[in-house]
């Protein structure tokens, strides 16, 4: 085992810059030509980063570049999906991930609020008929009800 | 048991909410190769449509392909695919064997007659081979997989042996080795190949059956464009220096460790049609080229006999002239100097456990 000493073993310097491979800039581009659409007709965009040809270091530089805005939120639906407005309002990143935390997409959106984010017309429907049912048996349940009539 | 539900009722049932069909929409289209902006389309024909019966045979095959689809990470929207396709046959994951498992098959062509999907892996012993070099409770696999096309809607023929003949049919193919779409004519067939698949673009090429009811569009080979109709080379994240010209000469030089292209090292990218460059393995993890090993071309035809692993393709495809040139010419002068290494170095070099060029390491083998 005193050999294992001998395999050399070469540490990168932490603070040196994350390898790259050019591959961020493009993006950046397409995000810039969907927020000059979005500002010109309102037409939302979603680019799913998954169909990218990233080799390590690319999606880090491109998330660095597009940093972090005020808004952040997690669904949880199927597992955790991260949303973030980037520093540049209207561009969002969805990092959709599986019930074990593992990534299943990732996807840029432009738009003023992420699909995901909205609640569902049906889903108002049901909610509206959850919470009647709640005031029901909270009224019938609340012995201060009655006097109210 | 199969086509009772549809797909959105049983998603319900499972719990899912509206935002995790949403989640789950979105997640297919990006295993489609789908644009984002295709969701919406997804959700509507997923919340119609009804599951498949789906019958997978297993012949002359390693279970690699199985293995890449049920060990992909999970639970995972492919596993929750399977969970809502009716799987009513499958060798390998089934608990029953023998006739009990036979007549399930069999059971499940009746009901579903016309509508199942039949996925092979696998290649199979042809109609002039000896049946005897592969049979499943008796019965041949040619015999088995015409009885079972016969009521199909299409087969997916999944993994390079199904779809090629693949390391069975490799010279001298022993036992008469022939691929599905060799023997299926009446019928669609989609070849999945890779040694294995992407567990992605299995379950992608299922979805959009499940999902659309219907053939995706297919290249020359029968393989679904969405998925195989880019080369791993044109999607590299290494092409930059592949058009620059800057070349790994072996596999622990300066130029291996700075991430430089593999096509000296034997890279089968520039001939080889996949998904790898983008959709990666083990869950997006990593994928060979990344990892600093040359892809083999193992979603290609005869890609057992295509040659060394190691050996750079003799003719580039698709560069410009003069940077090949540069290369070919560096590549003649690195092959010389490999040569003119003794065998005796070689060995001493492996005792002392020095660097080993890849033309040593062709010759090994
Ligand atoms: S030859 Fe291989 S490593 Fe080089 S760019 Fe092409 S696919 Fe990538
Ligand atoms: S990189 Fe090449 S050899 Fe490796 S799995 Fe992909 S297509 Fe097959």
């Amino acid at each position: 085992m005193a050999q294992l000493a001998n395999i050399p073993i070469r540490i990168e310097q932490p603070e040196a810059e994350p390898q790259q491979f050019g591959n961020a800039l493009p993006i950046l581009n397409e995000i810039r030509h969907a927020l000059a659409r979005f500002a010109e007709s309102a037409e939302p965009t979603r680019i799913d980063l998954a169909a990218m040809p990233f080799g390590p270091g690319d999606e880090e530089h491109l998330m660095a570049l597009l940093g972090r805005g005020e808004v952040e939120a997690t669904i949880d639906a199927l597992g955790p999906t991260r949303v973030w407005e980037t520093r540049f309002p209207g561009v969002w990143v969805l990092d959709y991930a599986n019930v074990e935390g593992e990534r299943i997409a990732l996807q840029i959106e432009v738009d003023e609020i992420p699909q995901m984010l909205r609640t569902q017309r049906a889903d108002i429907t049901d909610s509206l008929t959850a919470l009647d049912a709640a005031l029901a048996s909270a009224t019938a349940a609340d012995p201060a009800a009655e006097s109210r009539h | 048991m199969a086509t009772s539900k549809t797909l959105g009722e049983s998603l319900r049932q499972h719990g899912v909410s509206r935002r995790g069909f949403l989640k789950f929409c979105a997640a297919t289209a990006s295993m489609m190769a789908l644009p984002p902006s295709m969701a919406p389309a997804i959700a509507q024909a997923l919340e119609k449509a009804r599951r498949p019966s789906v019958i997978w045979l297993s012949f002359q095959e390693c279970t690699g392909c199985t293995e890449s689809l049920t060990r992909s990470f999970s639970p995972t929207v492919e596993n929750l695919i399977f969970d809502v396709i009716s799987l009513d046959y499958h060798h390998t994951l089934q608990a029953a064997a023998g006739d009990a498992a036979e007549h399930a098959r069999e059971q499940a062509m009746n009901s579903n007659a016309g509508e199942y999907l039949v996925v092979v892996d696998g290649s199979l012993p042809g109609p002039k081979a000896n049946p005897g070099y592969s049979t499943i409770a008796g019965i041949s696999n040619y015999d088995m997989l015409m009885d079972t096309i016969d009521g199909a809607a299409a087969v997916v023929a999944v993994g390079t042996c199904a779809a090629f003949g693949g390391l069975p049919k490799a010279d001298p193919n022993p036992t008469g080795a022939v691929s599905v779409q060799d023997l299926v004519k009446d019928k669609p067939v989609i070849n999945v190949s890779g040694c294995p698949p992407v567990p992605m673009v299995i379950t992608g090429v299922l979805a959009q059956f499940l999902t659309f009811g219907t053939i995706p569009e297919l290249d020359e080979y029968g393989r679904p464009r969405a998925f195989f109709g880019q080369s791993i080379h044109d999607r590299c994240y290494r092409r930059p220096f592949y058009d620059k010209g800057k070349f790994a000469e072996s596999f622990d030089d300066e130029g291996a460790k700075a991430g430089w292209c593999l096509y000296r090292l034997g890279c089968k990218g520039p001939m080889t049609y996949n998904a790898c460059a983008t959709m990666k393995w083990n869950g997006g993890a990593s994928w060979p080229v990344e990892a600093g090993y040359p892809c083999l071309g193992c979603s290609e035809p005869d890609f057992w006999d295509a040659g060394g692993f190691y050996k750079a393709l003799s003719v580039p495809t698709g560069s410009p002239g003069d940077v090949l040139l540069t290369a070919g010419a560096v590549g003649a002068a690195v092959g010389v100097g490999a040569g003119l290494m003794s065998r005796n170095q070689g060995k001493q070099a492996a005792k002392h456990h020095d660097k080993v060029t890849a033309d040593q390491l062709e010759e090994k083998l």
